[in-house]
């Protein structure tokens, strides 16, 4: 176990493992760019849908059983799936992402929606805000904080899963995971998981900074 | 992409055998998740310094990617079922461990503090009054850790295992999607019945939530 331990240093520190278009640095960029364009492509999509049935009260039942229903949906068999319909393309890695990050984006957003305090409304509607003026300057920025959580769900189960990639023949982090367990490389396979988490981890913490900046004048 | 009906009638044994593995390593998971992080749950409850840390253990947990954790646990407990239940059981562990102990902290004081002045022992509060209040928001856990689990079998196809997932990499190999298409409807069938079923196991362990005629 303690050279498995000392193995993994090694590789993780090796100046070699980080240069070229196999090394780390490259395999990380990589990954970024699967994780943050699909979440972005998510957000794009299931933010809309959240703000609107969370201001308009109506189809919550829809969205909400919709969102387990994308909760239930196995990665894998949407990656290949994809994969056979639409042939070598980077289309099933992002189609099977953002159908994962959709859910805790919508569910989310809905529910900071629905916590706004409806006394707050009315008293915006009572000084005469229109529907939108309520969306944008009362319900949303009330919701931002339960927003921002369902943000940092999606990218961090985004950042996990965008392993699959290397599944069907592309880069990213997955990569040492899928080339390890190809190869029977326990060291480079636990480097590739170790990575991946890492980088979720950080990318949660940078996420929940920047809501601690955004949100500092609250008092709550 | 047509679905090949005589592939699936052809199958049907196999779809079955494949259906209730599937199933069973799901289920496995999400008791062991709930045997573990009960207690878990109640000590960080109770333990204000060790939340935190148990909270983001497990955040740290889930963030490893699925395919992997199977892969680590390979040296342990080799190409077998073990491997894919305990990795499916770290998987449910964050959803539980969160929410029994957010339903822990959801019981009111109020309510603890007059079962302590009737002199019930602690055992005893936490077994009848804390738990049982508790449980609607235990039981929003399971739903999503029975869900997420029977949809994240599938990853252990790539140790062998998987149940459904077998089909994905079966279609994927042959590039024949008929067995990839049936996995997914199976896959979505299993966790909507699975979550209809706790449904009404919550409906049943919580007769005081009923609205009276």
């Amino acid at each position: 176990m303690y050279e498995l331990f000392a193995d993994l240093g090694t590789w993780l520190t090796g100046a070699e493992q980080w240069q070229g278009p196999d090394g780390i640095a490259h395999r990380l960029t990589e990954h970024l760019q699967y994780s943050l364009l699909a979440t972005l492509i998510a957000t794009v999509i299931a933010l809309p849908i959240g703000l609107l049935i969370g201001h308009t009260g109506r189809g919550a039942f829809l969205a909400i059983n919709l969102s387990s229903f994308g909760r239930a949906l196995p990665t894998v068999g949407l990656v290949v799936l994809v994969f056979l319909a639409s042939g070598l393309s980077m289309t099933p890695v992002y189609v099977a992402l953002v159908a994962l990050a959709v859910p805790s984006i919508v569910t989310n957003t809905y529910a900071g929606m629905t916590a706004v305090d409806p006394e707050v409304k009315d008293a915006a509607r009572g000084q005469g805000m229109r529907g939108h003026q309520i969306l944008w300057q009362v319900e949303l920025p009330l919701a931002l904080p339960l927003i921002m959580t369902g943000l940092r769900l999606a990218l961090i189960q985004v950042v996990a899963t965008a392993t699959v990639a290397a599944y069907v023949s592309f880069g990213g982090l997955g990569r040492y995971v899928f080339d390890g367990l190809a190869q029977r490389d326990l060291v480079q396979v636990l480097g590739g998981a170790v990575l991946v988490a890492v980088v979720a981890v950080v990318l949660d913490l940078a996420l929940s900074g920047l809501q601690r900046i955004l949100f500092r004048h609250r008092t709550a | 992409m047509t679905i090949d009906w005589s592939w699936i009638s052809d199958h049907a044994s196999d779809l079955a055998t494949l259906t209730v593995s599937h199933l069973q390593a799901a289920l496995t998971a999400v008791l062991l998740g709930l045997l573990i992080s009960l207690p878990l749950a109640v000590l960080a409850h109770r333990v204000r310094p060790l939340r935190g840390f148990l909270l983001g253990l497990s955040n740290i947990l889930f963030t490893i990617p699925s395919i992997a954790v199977f892969v680590l646990l390979l040296p342990v407990s080799g190409l077998t079922r073990t491997t894919t239940v305990i990795g499916l059981t770290v998987y449910t562990l964050v959803v539980l461990l969160r929410n029994t102990v957010e339903g822990l902290d959801s019981v009111p004081a109020r309510t603890r503090e007059a079962a302590k002045a009737m002199g019930t022992r602690p055992l005893r509060v936490l077994l009848t009054i804390e738990l049982p209040l508790a449980l609607p928001v235990i039981m929003a856990g399971v739903r999503i850790a029975t869900v997420m689990s029977i949809s994240l079998v599938s990853v252990a196809t790539y140790i062998g295992d998987g149940g459904l997932g077998q089909l994905f990499t079966d279609g994927f190999q042959r590039n024949f999607p008929t067995p990839v298409i049936v996995g997914i409807a199976l896959t979505l069938l299993l966790a909507l019945v699975a979550d209809a079923l706790l449904v009404a196991v919550q409906y049943a362990l919580t007769p005081w939530k009923r609205k009276r005629a």
